[in-house]
């Protein structure tokens, strides 16, 4: 950059034209401030609404504030947290959720991109088919799932009778032994609304296998699963893997789908309550005691469990080059 | 590797010499091949319909029932008698006009917020390399690994009084623009298509004497559209999804300043179940129109922009 400066022709621009100011020193010091007026919005923005809040979110939860006054409270909101009864069921709600919404979520989208990619027609259709309802607004996807669900009413029940089958009461049950009816009925919706995204990324994954290692698997005798088990999972096994650390942050921050489906998000018995629906409520919903110090506890928990996951995921992906 | 076809423009459509697949070409010519092969499209095309279009079908056609016959057991697969006007009465009860002119306000605006300040960015890290970029640019990747839910309860207090500012931006717009500006990926997608460009394209634009805003503005983003395009309808599509940030800066504050998403939440517990359903289903028009029309940005651009996140 530096020498194509000096190759400049005078005039046009009367500002850049002007003859050099100086030093390089002075050039340097203009190119770094049009810069960072360039970065400036952008790094404002970050710093009050993500650098800030994750530095607040530590000091938070060891402040408490009473009657206006906030003062070091050391481990008490952790200690709090950790008697609560609710904190250990949110956890262990979140859990059933992510496994379930593993079996379910990230192994069906897996074995539907290996069959759409066999296909020779229709690929377009059913393409943008499994990606439809990820484009809804949550709340539309789910509110019809709350009504086919309707112990009442529901299309779901209805269909269940037909058949001849027990009728359930969906996200409605009250057991709370896992899997829990409630549990699975909520990840049934969540995976119909998420399903899209992963689905289109594994196709796209295994259109970069190359054709050449089916037929030398073919002509070592393997038949279809074979196939399948030597070579598209490995071939795929990088790019899986990172969905699977992908899957496991998202569904652990798992919050709108049990809030509507169960309107409020704790189920009966609290049995879909999950860990940022209880910040919810420690936060903004416990009547008159919003606690944000212990809510903010409870961020810095689901924080530093989702950072492993994270982190993994930014392992694996440099691993990809 | 990771320049498979779907990240090369306009590919996957037609399928140039498409590599083959776990089953090849010979064996599906053969009489059983082909046999097997129409039945299990046959079945993939009746399934997937069933399971992808059905509950829309009944999303729209739900709406059209009148209050009994939406709860009535056992539901009726085709509306005994059509009641349009069950829309009618959801969009005034529901306020569907308002909360749409609220998420597209939000919507657009947060757009125009993250294109400026995102661009800008990615720009001056990408080319301009000022003191300090590597490090900045490193914190903002970082913030990828804490998702923004975990941070809802500080960043409501934050937006709440602005430190240094002391503003609050509770119940304005600005609550919903200004943070979607601090999207890392954006940032991540954008530059790396910045680093793309070759080098002596921007050298010929300083040679003409333009000045960096200059360059960008005829040499850099000209070239850039695909990418522009890709992060402008995530954005957009984030926001007109988003539910728990716009429930507590808007929703709190001012009912009628709500979104689509939270509007139609919020009144379904005291709203009849038709017009619940009328109601999701205007709130689900304008995506499901916006996909169609840009169905193969969408795509595309996801794999392109996830394959190598």
């Amino acid at each position: 950059m530096a020498d194509v400066a000096t190759l400049r022709p005078a005039g046009r621009d009367p500002v850049l034209a002007r003859p050099r100011a100086g030093s390089g020193v002075a050039r340097k010091v203009r190119r770094n401030a049009s810069a960072h007026g360039f970065l400036i919005g952008a790094v404002l923005c970050f710093a009050f609404f993500s650098w800030y809040p994750m530095v607040r979110e530590i000091i938070m939860s060891f402040q408490r504030t009473s009657l206006g006054v906030t003062s070091w409270a050391g481990w008490a909101n952790y200690r709090r947290i950790f008697h609560d009864p609710t904190f250990w069921q949110a956890w262990r709600n979140t859990l059933e959720f992510t496994i379930l919404a593993l079996i379910i979520g990230y192994a069906v989208p897996f074995f539907v991109a290996i069959l759409l990619n066999e296909l020779r027609h229709a690929r377009g259709y059913l393409r943008v088919l499994v990606y439809l309802p990820v484009m809804l607004p949550p709340a539309s996807a789910l509110l019809l799932f709350a009504y086919f669900y309707d112990p009442a009413y529901g299309l779901f029940n209805s269909v269940l009778h037909t058949l001849h089958l027990p009728v359930s009461q969906w996200v409605q049950s009250p057991g709370t032994r896992w899997p829990t009816t409630a549990m699975i009925s909520v990840v049934i919706a969540a995976t119909w609304m998420n399903m899209g995204g992963a689905t289109l990324i594994y196709l796209a994954a295994l259109q970069n296998i190359p054709g050449e290692l089916y037929e030398a698997a073919e002509l070592d005798g393997a038949g279809l699963v074979r196939k399948v088990r030597h070579v598209t999972i490995p071939q795929t096994r990088l790019i899986l893997s990172m969905l699977l650390m992908l899957q496991i942050v998202a569904t652990m921050q798992m919050f709108v789908e049990a809030f509507i489906l169960t309107n409020g998000g704790a189920g009966v018995n609290g049995n879909t309550l999950s860990v940022v629906n209880l910040i919810y409520q420690y936060a903004f919903a416990l009547s008159g005691a919003s606690n944000y110090n212990s809510a903010s506890a409870l961020g810095v928990v689901l924080m530093l469990v989702l950072a492993v996951f994270s982190g993994a995921y930014l392992w694996l992906s440099r691993e990809r080059g | 590797m990771s320049a498979g076809r779907g990240s090369r423009p306009g590919g996957g459509r037609g399928a140039p010499a498409r590599s083959r697949t776990l089953i090849s070409d010979a064996q599906l010519n053969r009489a059983r091949g082909r046999l097997v092969y129409r039945v299990v499209l046959t079945l993939v095309i009746v399934v997937f319909t069933l399971v992808f279009i059905g509950p829309l079908y009944f999303l729209f056609t739900d709406g059209l029932k009148s209050t009994q016959e939406a709860v009535q057991v056992p539901p009726t697969l085709v509306p005994h008698h059509v009641h349009p006007g069950t829309y009618l009465d959801a969009w005034r009860r529901v306020g569907v006009g308002r909360l749409l002119v609220n998420t597209l306000y939000y919507a657009f605006g947060a757009l125009l917020f993250q294109l400026v300040f995102d661009v800008a960015a990615a720009y001056a890290l990408s080319r301009l390399r000022p003191v300090l970029g590597n490090v900045i640019f490193a914190m903002m990747l970082a913030t990828l690994m804490i998702p923004s839910t975990v941070l809802v309860v500080p960043q409501y207090i934050t937006v709440s009084s602005l430190p240094v500012l002391h503003l609050n931006l509770i119940g304005t717009p600005e609550a919903i623009w200004l943070p979607s500006v601090a999207n890392a990926f954006s940032i991540f997608l954008l530059k790396r298509f910045f680093d793309s460009i070759p080098g002596e394209l921007l050298a010929a634009a300083a040679i003409d004497g333009a000045s960096p805003l200059r360059t960008l503005r005829s040499v850099v983003l000209p070239v850039s559209r695909p990418i522009i395009g890709v992060v402008a309808i995530f954005g957009l599509v984030a926001v007109w999804k988003d539910f728990l940030w716009p429930l507590l800066v808007e929703y709190g504050y001012n009912p009628s300043r709500e979104t689509l998403n939270v509007g139609i939440y919020e009144a379904a517990a005291t709203t009849p179940q038709n017009l619940v359903i009328a109601a999701s289903a205007m709130a689900a028009v304008p995506t499901l129109v916006f996909f169609l029309i840009f169905q193969r940005n969408i795509l595309s651009g996801l794999t392109a922009g996830s394959l190598k996140g």
